[in-house]
Formats: C-alpha cells, structure tokens, sequence
C-alpha cells in the first residue's frame, strides 16, 4: 500500500519552513551543516555555566533579534519568542505568502511551548524579590506565557482564524502539527505552526537539572549520544521550526511549492507508574500509521525522539522493533547535532525530513557508537543516500507523552 | 425560534456526562451552584501571603485542604496547587458521570487541561528559595526541590489527571491564556468527533494568586484597587468597575460520544453543540472596541451548532469587569446575537468567583450547564451603577428563575484569543 | 531625591525607549512635543510601562487617568512636574 488519499479529507500540506537551530540560524545553513554531521553543542555562552553540573547546550549562533524585529517588539519579548518571529517571517517568505494579500479570517496559528518565555519570567521574578512588586514590567503579563508565541506571530501577521497552543512538553511539537492539520480540514485556508523554544537560562537550566535527565561533562562529541551504551543524559538545545501549513487545493490554487504533507498522527500518554502495563509509544506509531494509510514497509526513516536515558531509549527501540522488525527501517537522530530542542524538536525533524525528501539524503545520528542490544538500523557517521517518500517521526515529553507522526511526499 | 422538527445526523456529536467544580467558595458542583443561584461573592482580602506592598490586594481563594479531598502525601509535594485543584476535580468529574474509564480501552480515553499560566506559584515560591530571595541571578541548583522540573512544563497537568484516572490516549495541556479553559474542551470535542477518542477527561485548571501574579497585573492595572470592599470588589458591567478580581479554581468535565452515552443510560448535561476560536490580531493585552473578533467566533459556533441567534436562552459571560472587556463584549454580543442581545439575560459569575484565568473558561461552562440543569440563570452580583455602554440585561444581584436550553459561553484573552461554545440539548429541534 | 529634579523631554524619550522601544518610522529628533502618544507608536501597554518607570525612578505616584488621559509628551512632562513639585522633600 502505498498513498491512500482519505476522500472527502483535505491534505495539509507543507509550503514554507522556517528555521533556528544551533547548527545553522535559517533552512540553507541549517541544512548545509546537518548534512555533513556539523554540530551545534558547544559550552553555553548565554550565561556563565561553572558552577552547575551540566554545562552544554546547543545555543543559535549569530541571532541578532534587532536585525530582524522592530524596537518596540524587542522590549515585550522573550528570546524564544524573537527566534518564533524570525521563523515565521522566514517560513511565510519560503512559502511565498504575504499574509497582507489573505483574507484574515482564513490564516491561524498553532504553535507548542514548553515552558513558555522562561528567561525574561527570570528577570521579572528577580526584580520581584530583590527590588519590589512594583519594578515588574507592564510586559511581564504576557511575554513570559505559553501562548504568547501564537499570540505575537497573529498580532504580527494580522492572522485572525482559529489559533492555539499546546503544552506536552516535547511532544508538544507534534501535537501543535496535528491541530493544525484538524484545522485545515475544518476548513481554514493556511495554518502558521511548529515550535520554536529556549530556556537556557539559571532558571530554566535549574529547572531542567531538577528533571535528571542533563548530561553533565564538557566534551561537546560524548555528552549527548542516544542508543550508545555510554547514552547519560541529554544536552538542551534551543530554537525549532515553523511550517506553513496549507490546505492542499488552497496551496494549489496559488501555484505554491509544497514540500510534502503531513499524512498521518498518533499520540499516547503512558500508564501510570507501576501500572504493570506497557508503555504507549508503539500504539502512538501504530495509529500514526494507520492515520497515514500506511504500513510499516512504506516507512523510509525514522526520525528518533532520542532521550539518551538509557531506559527511555530501550522503550523506544522495543516500539521500533515491535512494529518495524530488529532493524526493520534506517533510524536517525540529528537532533544529535543540536540538542533536545524541547517542543522546537520535532517540528525540526519534520522540517528535516522534508528537507532529506528534497535531496535524497538522510543525515545521520553524530557521536554515537550504537548499542548492538538496541537492535537498531542507526544511520551513524556518514549520511545515508536515501530516497525518502514517507518519514516518522517521533517524540516524547517527560512524564508520558508520545506522539507520532508521519511526513509524507505527495 | 423555528419549530421544525429534525434529526441530527452527521459526524459523532458530544455531550457532557460529568461535571467537577472547585471553586472559591464552591468546592464541588453542588456547592458551587449554591454559591451561583444565591448570588454571594467568594471575593476577599488577601490571606495566602502579606499583600501589603500590591496595589490590588482582594482575590478569590479556595480554602482548599488537599489531603481533606484525597491526595496523598507524595502527591501534594510533587503538585502544583492547580494540579492538585485540577485532580480532584476530576475525580468528581469522574464520579459524577458513573463511567467505569477502568472497563474502556485506555487508548481510547484521553485528556486535555486548559491552564493560562501554569505551575505559577510553585514556581514563584521555588524561584524565591534558589535565588536567596532575589539575590542570586545565577540560582542555586542545590536548593531546587526535585519536582522543579513538573512546575517548568505545565504538562505535568495533563499527566497527573491521566495518572489519575487512567487515561492512555492523546494528553495535553491547552494554553491560550484566559480563553484556555474554553479551548481546552473544544479541543477534546474535535477529539471525539474526528474518531481519535471515545470519552474525554476535559477542564481547566489555575492557581494563580502568587506575588509574581499580582504583580504584574498591578503593573497594567487590570486588577481593581479596590480593597476596602473586597467583598464586592469584583463589578463586572458596573458603571464603577475598575479592574477584575484575581480568582483560582477548576472545572473539569467528562465528554463522551453521545450515542454511547445514551446506550448506558448516562445523565446528560448538555451536547457541545458548536466552539469556535478566533483572533484579534490586535494587541497582546488591548481589545478593539467594536468587538469584531469575539462576534465572529460566536457566529461560528452557531453555525456549527446549526442553531440561530434568537435560540440562544442565557449568554454567560466573559464579564472581567474591565472597563475596556466588558464594552468590547457587550458590543460583539450586539453584533452577533443582533436584538436577541438586549432579550437575552447575560451574566458574569466572575463577579461572585472572581477570574481564574485559564480555568475560568470551564468553571463558566460548568455554571452554563447547571444553569440549564436548574433553568435558572445565576447573577452578576455586584451590579448597581448602569453603564451607558454595556445596556444588557445582565441579571443583576439576584439569579433568575429562565427557561434555560441553550447556552453560549464566551471567553476573551490576552493574545488576542477570543472563543465561543454553545451548549445545548441533544434532543433540541434545530433552528 | 534631588530636589531641584526636573523631568524633561528628553528624561522622557530616554525611558520611552528603554521601556517600550522605539518605533523606526517616527523621528524622535522632530518636534514630537505635541504629538500623540499612539502616533508615536506608543500604546497604553507603553504607557504603562512608561509611567511605571517614571514612578521607580522619580519616587512618585502617578494618578490611574494619566494612562487615559494624557496623550502628548508635552503633557506627560508637565504632569510628571507637577508631581515633582508636590512630592519634592523640603
């Protein structure tokens, strides 16, 4: 079975991409260095990290918030909201949308976040305690919340249909493109969607030690290396991708360029601990598919969520091998090259599966010398040539979320 | 209205069989509605810490005793308050509908729980600690609580209610600001519709009454300064209001596919009829005043419920009591109900439960379907000084005894988002 | 506080822009005394964080209505003034 068409069903399409990431500040550079395995992980410079256990991030080189925004954004914007701006602008631009010409009624947002604006929530906080209540900024209402995001893109681009945010933590990414999706097929024309997060700040970095699962150590080539047997710990990233999302006759009408469509999703929360039952993300594949009309044989790649516990990553092998067969289907983890990226995960390996649909090419999990027992086919070291049609991709947030999807070629 | 007599066919419907409320005041549906029906306010100074130094000191808290209401030791440490809130209401919900979730195919239930600003206090208290009291910029990991990390991601809402009744389906949190609570349940109405879940454990849930909170709501003098009457501090459509009154609680409800809610015999609040969210693409926090927006979205949601202005009996309102919310409302209500918005009585229950943020948006459809439930429509309290620009009929200081069938319930938030949902009775004709 | 502070146009510009910003289209070197605030590009949200700043740094408190009704420059500055006058230690 190959491409099932739901009749009746309006494909969502993918027409734009915008991109921030460690390893490259839009789609070109992000592309150039993710093919050729360049990394993005270096010690973090937003702040000094000495005195905490983990030191490493993946941070966006030579982001320049001025040089794209106006003065009067940047005073009631978080970091991650700023690289959420540029990416749209970027996507809408890919896409060849000018949202001006659309009707505004016609355009939505759906975005993730994981913990919204947490570096300018510190600053605020801080003015809070150490200075008063009264020093907190007029901004602080909403700068630092998980919908300012969506907010902020439809104030910018005047786009009034149906919006919102989801909050899954990692999984988050997945979960925004699926809303967005249903909302295409409830009939709004172009859906602006993904995720774009940092919290790579004192706060957000404790905040995110609290959670166990950081990789301590200072060498940027072992910290992170997921299905390794040394895996310990994941490196934070920040950034992700926005897509523009279109209803596929709307996207035809104007001779748009479409990189692929979003064919099918599934998502799963896992039983409660000491349930006794089995984790959710092979259901979460299997709907997924069966969403897409696909069978497991008609996956090309799978684009690994990649915790890099070591008990995480068994779970996710097992769901592999579960539905594809011990190293049934090429698995990649670039996310290798930038960090766990958070909600701004998953919308990035979606971008880069359409990305590798363009070239052929599938870039390959950097540092990571697989752990046999995890059964994997994992695309280490070089690329792998590689006609893609159909990718699945995945991602998990802490406490039990899973969610699947799957991008598909026309 | 028209009288013609149809059956309702078309993709799966969904209705409400379970309601959980905790409220100021009205811990439980029950108590809850007596709070409503007798128009008494849950408005108070504040008592969760020393407000002295804010200049709007009144809010609407819960004296809410956790452990009284079932959680267990481990589980109040690792919550935040609204988790806590959102849990226990959802076991009412739960209760309340008298489905067995544990007999249904987990993958098949889902969640998802609507929350404007997350783990705010836990996360205002923590930060106070790993900073030394504002101190250290560069904060102290060592004194961070384990659990830091579930007040981080507010998801840990949505894990914690599916930890809590079982649910292995698609778990979300849904954060649009103060129309969360609205859009959290249209999302899981979207769920069950499309085919991805049979029954839905769907509400809200915030606990925001922390310094950080106030403070920035100080800081735009959206919350009123007047603390000298907290008892009547929230005045929404009022002449003399001047801010809305910060609030915290829960609603959380079950949905489920109507035809199997009936083969079991289930009690039936009301069907999710239409939802619909639009945005205003105007400003983060300032509203045009011609309302255009918020018209739209309800003129949506009536579309989808297939059901006309005139069908509408009770509009509960969004109803801050802001000056620039409740003229921006009253106008999209005249501009999508047209004369039925003068007919119709419109009500704010945040004059009585003050505003919660993302949960007041289904702790306001939960007071719709027990508003239909009783056929009497609660007040807005606190109602003395007409308005020239909100001239509704806003039920003012005492509920009223209204025929009560449909329902549409309104929310407006900072982002732009503005939401629309209509409740109606499955069995209704349509219009 | 200084008692003889005085709070001037440029006092103002200066916070305005470390508050709010600025917008790139307006010439903030022109005449801007007598323009209106939302002209400038300054919304209430602006205006709010503006007079919030104003109140921290001058030690003063601004009436609710100067958000509504003051609309120029010129005329923040002499309310802000005025203030001084009243508040300013003997």
């Amino acid at each position: 079975m190959s491409t099932v068409t739901r009749t009746g069903t309006p494909r969502a399409v993918v027409t734009g991409l915008g991109i921030t990431a460690p390893n490259g500040l839009d789609t070109e550079a992000y592309w150039d260095a993710v093919r050729v395995g360049k990394s993005g992980i270096g010690r973090i410079t937003r702040f000094d990290p000495s005195q905490y256990p983990a030191r490493l991030a993946g941070e966006v080189p030579g982001f320049t918030a001025s040089e794209h925004l106006p003065s009067r954004l940047m005073a009631q914007t978080d970091h991650m909201t700023r690289l959420a701006l540029v990416a749209t602008d970027w996507a809408l631009a890919d896409a060849g949308v000018v949202p001006a010409d659309l009707p505004a009624y016609s355009m939505g947002v759906v975005t993730a976040s994981s913990s919204g604006g947490f570096e300018f929530g510190q600053g605020e906080l801080q003015k809070l305690w150490a200075e008063g209540s009264q020093y907190v900024s007029a901004y602080q209402s909403f700068a630092w919340f998980y919908a300012v995001n969506s907010g902020q893109i439809s104030i910018r681009n005047g786009m009034k249909g149906p919006s919102g945010v989801v909050v899954s933590d990692q999984a988050g990414g997945l979960d925004a493109l699926a809303q967005a999706r249903r909302q295409i097929r409830k009939g709004t024309s172009l859906v602006v969607s993904g995720s774009v997060d940092a919290s790579i700040c004192p706060w957000g970095w404790v905040a995110q030690l609290a959670g166990g699962r950081l990789a301590t150590g200072d060498d940027p080539d072992s910290a992170y290396v997921p299905f390794d047997a040394a895996a310990a710990g994941h490196v934070p990233g920040e950034g992700g991708a926005i897509l523009i999302m279109e209803d596929e006759a709307a996207a035809r009408e104007r001779g748009a360029t479409v990189y692929g469509h979003i064919a099918g999703y599934g998502s799963t929360f896992d039983p409660a601990p000491g349930s006794g039952r089995p984790p959710g993300l092979r259901k979460a594949i299997e709907l997924a598919l069966t969403d897409a009309g696909l069978d497991a044989a008609d996956i090309d790649v799978v684009f690994a969520d990649a915790a890099a516990v070591p008990e995480l990553d068994r779970a996710e092998a097992e769901a592999l091998n579960a539905v594809f067969g011990p190293r049934g289907v090429p698995v990649t983890a670039p996310k290798t090259m930038t960090g766990r990226l958070y909600s701004g995960a998953a919308p990035l390996d979606v971008a880069t599966a359409f990305l590798a649909m363009r070239e052929g090419l599938v870039p390959a999990t950097v540092n990571v010398e697989p752990d046999p027992a995890h059964q994997l086919d994992l695309i280490t070291g070089q690329p792998r040539v590689l006609p893609v049609r159909n990718a699945l991709v995945l991602a998990r947030g802490h406490g039990g979320f899973n969610s699947a999807a799957v991008a598909s070629a026309l | 209205m028209n009288a013609r007599r149809e059956v309702i066919t078309g993709p799966r419907r969904v209705v409400i069989t379970g309601v959980g409320v905790t409220a100021p005041d009205g811990i439980g549906a029950k108590s809850f509605w007596s709070l409503l029906s007798e128009g008494r306010t849950a408005t108070r100074g504040i008592t969760f810490f020393d407000p002295s130094a804010f200049r709007s000191r009144v809010a609407a808290e819960i004296d809410f005793d956790p452990e009284a209401h079932g959680l267990s030791p481990q589980e109040i440490r690792r919550m935040d308050r609204a988790a806590q809130l959102a849990v226990v209401t959802t076991r009412e919900a739960v209760a309340d509908s008298g489905l067995d979730l544990t007999a249904l195919d987990p993958y098949r239930t889902g969640v998802t729980i609507g929350s404007a600003v997350g783990a705010t206090m836990g996360l205002d208290e923590e930060y106070r600690v790993v900073s030394d009291g504002g101190r250290l910029s560069h904060v102290d990991h060592t004194y961070a609580v384990p659990h830091l990390y579930n007040y981080l991601v507010p998801s840990s809402f949505a894990a914690e209610v599916a930890w809590a009744v079982g649910a292995e389906g698609a778990a979300t949190v849904v954060s649009t600001g103060c129309t969360s609570g609205i859009d959290a349940v249209g999302q899981a109405v979207e769920l069950i519709r499309e085919g991805s879940a049979d029954v839905m454990v769907a509400g809200a849930t915030d606990a925001p009454i922390s310094p950080i909170t106030l403070a920035c709501f100080d800081a735009i003098k959206a919350t009123t300064p007047r603390n000298d009457d907290a008892e009547h501090a929230s005045r929404p459509f009022d002449g003399t209001r001047n801010g809305f009154v910060l609030g915290e609680g829960s609603a959380v409800f079950v949905l489920e596919e109507l035809e199997s809610a009936r083969r079991r015999g289930a009690h039936i609040y009301a069907e999710i009829a239409g939802y619909a969210s639009r945005c205003n693409a105007f400003h983060m926090t300032g509203l045009r005043a011609d309302g255009a927006e918020m018209a739209e979205a309800i003129t949506v949601a009536l579309a989808e419920a297939r059901l006309n202005a005139e069908s509408i009996d009770y509009v509960n309102a969004h109803g801050s009591g802001t000056k620039q919310n409740d003229r921006h409302e009253t106008a999209a209500l005249k501009k999508s109900l047209g004369d039925h918005a003068y007919r119709t009585p419109v009500s704010s229950i945040k004059s009585m439960v003050g505003h919660s943020l993302g949960a007041i948006g289904s702790i306001e459809i939960a007071a719709s379907v027990l508003a239909m439930e009783h056929h009497v429509v609660p007040p807005t309290a606190n109602l003395h000084t007409p308005d020239p620009e909100c001239d509704l009929d806003y039920v003012p200081l005492t509920a009223r005894e209204h025929r009560t069938d449909t329902v549409l319930t309104v929310g407006s938030g900072f982002g732009g988002f503005q939401s629309a949902m209509v409740l109606a009775r499955p069995d209704r004709s349509e219009s | 506080m200084d008692n003889n502070q005085t709070f001037t146009l440029e006092s103002l510009k200066r916070i305005l822009r470390e508050g709010a910003g600025a917008d790139e289209s307006v010439d903030f070197d022109g005449d801007i005394l007598d323009a209106d605030f939302e002209e400038l590009g300054y919304e209430s949200l602006a205006i709010l964080e503006t007079c919030g700043r104003i109140e921290r740094e001058y030690g003063i408190t601004l009436d609710d209505s100067v958000v509504s009704d003051v609309r120029t420059p010129r005329r923040m500055v002499e309310v802000v003034n005025e203030h001084l006058g009243q508040t300013a230690p003997a």
